[in-house]
């Protein structure tokens, strides 16, 4: 079980206040025709723990990260990243300063192997001007150093030998790891996964967690998007929980088994199904 | 006129300047769809523009390095004016504007107003005369080549000396570039934008860079077929051109090196050699006629190829089938 550390005095309220957090969010809103997808007045996602990001369907968690990582624009709000200005900054940007995230539905490069996927995530790559590209001695040593990481990746993620695969030939299950690995190829400060676990055999689901888990152990924050209220309650250090756009209730996993508001959400309007697995 | 004439005749065109010409643009295409994935539906625009510089230059006395000024920097303008814009947004916008933005250049090259510089419907004829293209050859008179059929003159020589002297330069670069990081990136926006995004790439300046580059290679080859032919007119810059290229690109292997090279060979050897059977053996009849039947066997022959070849003559089927998972 995570260590409550650092936030173990903080409060179990909405918009709470954390010890240096890395990601702080206000008044963001997003609309879409007369539907309020996204409307969160202050959130602020704490540094090197795992923050999961719960709600069901519909709730807007996926918009909220687009917006968050610039691939959407809100209506309103703006959000700072390590301090810095990050409303209305471009994607890649942000994915430079260390805000690196995957997608619910997996984005691998389906005509590209496995081995290329992990390079082209290498940061800062000389090689990718073009006309230093022409000239190969100039980005020779970094790629073979990014070989080097794209391998011990994919060794610590089971993919090793899958490495010269198209990667449209994976599973589902070896997509997400394969997303993963690559997100860590990047070198994110914070790593944000939108329903990682989603469509993932159970076998796989353990060694995904074990993954997440090790994120957090080498230093990185991570946020990630999830339903499943065991995996929540086994992995994660902080717990934001959202319903119809609004963040509803915050706190660590043991504050939001109990919550009124949360239990709610989830069988008011899921009708009390399971809200596992469910792909859109 | 026997099988083996219509062989060697649609050889002589495969390896001629016809098959150079457009393994050149199809070059250009072929960095801009095959490995960046962009939709370049108005790359005979980039092949006018090219052409128009030499035929401007020669009008005004210029030399032919300015005729080849002239033509790539329209081109980098061109590629930019049309790229800017729509780079940024979903892929069909690219294609609307590029085929739409052709098609104005031939309508306005074409127009009574343009005729000072472009020469309007008649063109520019005289032109690697004026330019002294044909002037430094140092092949001499004569006949080079086997039999009766597959023979070159010297002016012909020399214009393909210098078209596939360029093919094979830019092959090279292409290659170069695809192989590095760059290349790497151009790949990923092919295959999906938002993860290329998402790992920090900045996808519009790739895309831009590859859009003006392949349209820089499409003006070179205007500005040879101009030379090649001594003429320029508007007739000849028509949408059909670019899927011809487009045909090419895709025959031979779309995201290979040297897929544009085995594309335009293979295309004119086709074409000719069914041009060939059909007015010498049954037909006889006039080009116009066969020119529609010659259309419709290379239809079906490409058809027939898609079925049994779907990744080109140079392309990978592994590769091939997992874009279509
Ligand atoms: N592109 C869109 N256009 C219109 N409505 C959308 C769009 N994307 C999401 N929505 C709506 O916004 C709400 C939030 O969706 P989403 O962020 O995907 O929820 P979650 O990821 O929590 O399941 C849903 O009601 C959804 O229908
Ligand atoms: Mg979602």
């Amino acid at each position: 079980m995570p260590a409550d550390g650092p936030l173990a005095d903080v409060a179990a309220e909405v918009g709470v206040a954390k010890p240096d957090p890395i990601l702080v969010v206000d008044g963001v809103e997003r609309r879409y025709g007369g539907l309020m997808a996204v409307d969160v007045e202050h959130l602020e996602v704490p540094r090197g723990v795992i923050t999961a990001l719960i709600g069901p369907n519909g709730a807007g968690k996926t918009t909220f990260f687009n917006l968050l990582c610039g691939f959407d624009r809100p209506d309103a709000g703006r959000w700072t990243f390590q301090g810095q200005e990050a409303s209305g900054v471009k994607p890649h940007v942000l994915a430079r300063r260390g805000m690196v995230r995957t997608f619910q539905l997996t984005k691998t490069l389906g005509r590209m192997t496995v081995l290329d996927n992990m390079l082209l995530a290498g940061k800062d790559q000389a090689g990718e001007a073009f006309w230093r590209a022409l000239v190969p001695p100039t980005w020779r040593d970094q790629e073979a150093a990014n070989l080097e990481r794209a391998h011990d990746l994919l060794g610590r993620f089971k993919l090793d030998h899958l490495t010269d695969e198209y990667a449209a030939g994976l599973s589902g299950g070896q997509r997400k790891l394969l997303e993963m690995a690559r997100a860590l190829m990047a070198e994110p400060t914070l790593v944000m996964l939108d329903e990682p676990m989603a469509g993932v055999n159970p076998a796989l689901t353990q060694s995904l967690l074990g993954h997440v888990t090790a994120l957090r152990d080498e230093g990185m924050s991570v946020l990630f998007v999830e339903h499943d209220m065991d995996v929540i309650m086994t992995i994660s250090d902080w717990v934001v929980c959202m319903a119809e756009g609004r963040v509803i209730a915050e706190g660590r996993p043991a504050d939001i088994a109990g919550n009124d508001a949360v239990i709610e959400a989830y069988l008011g309007i899921d009708h009390g199904g399971t809200v596992t697995g469910e792909i859109r | 006129m026997s099988w083996l004439s219509i062989v060697a005749l649609a050889i002589q065109t495969a390896i001629g300047f016809q098959g150079a010409s457009y393994a050149l643009a199809a070059s250009g295409l072929n960095l801009q769809f095959g490995y960046t994935g962009l939709s370049n539906f108005g790359h005979v625009g980039f092949l006018l523009v090219g052409a128009y510089g030499m035929g401007i230059s020669a009008d005004r006395g210029w030399s032919i390095w300015a005729g080849f000024a002239l033509g790539i920097g329209a081109a980098i303008v061109l590629g930019l004016l049309l790229g800017i814009p729509t780079l940024r947004l979903r892929g069909d916008y690219l294609a609307i504007v590029t085929i739409a933005a052709a098609e104005i250049l031939r309508l306005v090259a074409n127009a009574r107003p343009s005729e000072p510089l472009t020469g309007g419907s008649r063109g520019i004829g005289g032109l690697s005369g004026r330019l002294g293209f044909f002037e430094p050859n140092f092949i001499p008179e004569g006949r080079y080549g086997l039999g009766d059929s597959l023979v070159f003159n010297s002016r012909q020589l020399w214009s393909m000396l210098w078209t596939w002297g360029l093919v094979l330069l830019v092959t090279l670069l292409i290659r170069a570039l695809v192989r590095s990081p760059f290349g790497r990136v151009l790949r990923s926006i092919r295959e999906d934008e938002d993860a290329a995004k998402a790992l920090g790439k900045n996808v519009v300046v790739f895309k831009l860079q590859s859009f003006v580059l392949g349209g820089t290679i499409g003006a070179l080859a205007g500005a040879f077929i101009a030379l090649d032919s001594g003429a320029v007119t508007p007739s000849r810059w028509i949408a059909p051109l670019t899927f011809a290229l487009y045909t090419v690109v895709i025959l031979g292997g779309a995201g290979t090196v040297w897929g544009p090279v085995a594309g335009a060979v293979v295309y004119w050897f086709v074409l000719d050699a069914v041009d060939g059977v059909l007015n010498n053996l049954w037909f006889d009849v006039s080009d116009t006629t066969s020119g529609a039947v010659r259309l419709a066997l290379m239809g079906i022959g490409l058809m027939a190829l898609m079925v049994f070849r779907p990744q080109g003559i140079l392309g990978n089927k592994k590769e091939m089938l997992a874009g279509a998972r």
